[in-house]
């Protein structure tokens, strides 16, 4: 079995983006010399190791292209015996089915997500609301009065 | 930061969201990792531990089939955790670890009789929808309380309650 230490996670990083490669990810991981395994998979990656250095990488991989780039946890370490095609004779693993459905949908969520933050500062400027000082209110009916 | 039950309770997608709007999400993916990590299981279907029924067992009851009781030994506990919850209805995929329609039933009546901000949306199926499911995702975590938990947010209503009776 798989050598397991206690206090490593794992995160699947999935990459749903035009201008960010699976590769390109795994490239600026191995760059980083965080200690951490990675596996390249057809949707992206999967990150092992200590806690705080799995979510360093995770963050600064996700900068790449903040809202194309999605993460989540993996129960079991990459390589993993009990989840392993190679040991496992082959077929999609446990849990692939649910991914692929949902990776289907991620464009359309990216996307979504994109014009969100365009949204973002216009929505800022108008949602402040704040008691209208009299004053102000003053300038408003002598400037309504005088047209 | 907000504790935020999700279902399906392995979602990419609601899990992404809810750490992106800075919340932590309650995942099936964190109780399996605290399993498989345990030195003493060794592979599935041997991995469950003596204490891991009597977990089960708080949620349902010894008659119901005991695939539903195993899946509530992991969920169960993140239920109690939970201080605000997403529920997606209708999602494409429901067969693995979340096939079982029956706990999903029985957990989805736990979080709803919890009393805890619920939001229930529906899986996007075009372009359109998952403009709605982002948009009414972001607002609902957005409207959660960032620092305090749910614990000081129930002292804070008590006190003003106290406060209005006393007036």
């Amino acid at each position: 079995m798989t050598e397991i230490k206690q206090n490593e996670v794992t995160k699947y990083i999935v990459i749903s983006s035009d201008i960010v490669l699976p590769a390109d990810a795994a490239m600026k991981i191995y760059e980083s010399e965080y200690p951490v395994t990675v596996k390249e998979t057809c949707f992206g990656l999967i990150v092992t190791g200590p806690e705080k250095d799995v979510l360093a990488v995770v963050e600064k991989i996700r900068q790449l292209d903040k809202n194309h780039i999605f993460i989540k946890d993996r129960g079991f370490p990459a390589g993993d015996e009990r989840r392993c095609r190679a040991t496992r004779g082959g077929g999609p693993r446990p849990g692939f089915h649910f991914l692929r459905e949902e990776v289907g949908m991620l464009p359309a969520i990216g996307a979504a997500l994109d014009e969100l933050d365009a949204k973002e500062p216009v929505n800022e400027k108008h949602g402040e609301k704040r008691r209208l000082k009299v004053s102000d209110l003053e300038k408003i009916i002598e400037a309504e009065l005088s047209r | 930061m907000a504790k935020v039950f999700i279902y399906p309770v392995n979602s990419l997608i609601l899990a992404d969201l809810v750490e992106r709007f800075g919340h932590k999400p309650l995942t099936m993916m964190n109780q399996v990792r605290e399993k498989v990590t345990n030195i003493s299981l060794d592979s599935p279907p041997i991995n469950i531990t003596p204490e891991d029924p009597k977990i089960g067992l708080r949620y349902a009851a010894v008659e119901v089939p005991p695939g539903v009781r195993g899946r509530m030994t992991l969920i169960g506990p993140l239920i109690e955790e939970t201080e605000a919850a997403i529920i997606v209805e209708n999602p494409p995929t429901n067969f693995g670890c979340v096939g079982c329609n029956r706990t999903n039933e029985l957990m989805k009546y736990l979080v709803r009789s919890k009393e805890v901000p619920i939001l229930e949306v529906r899986y996007p199926e075009s372009t359109e929808d998952a403009r709605d499911f982002v948009n009414k995702i972001a607002a609902f975590l957005k409207s959660l309380p960032t620092e305090n938990t749910g614990e000081d947010e129930k002292v804070e209503e008590k006190e003003t309650i106290a406060e209005e009776g006393e007036k």
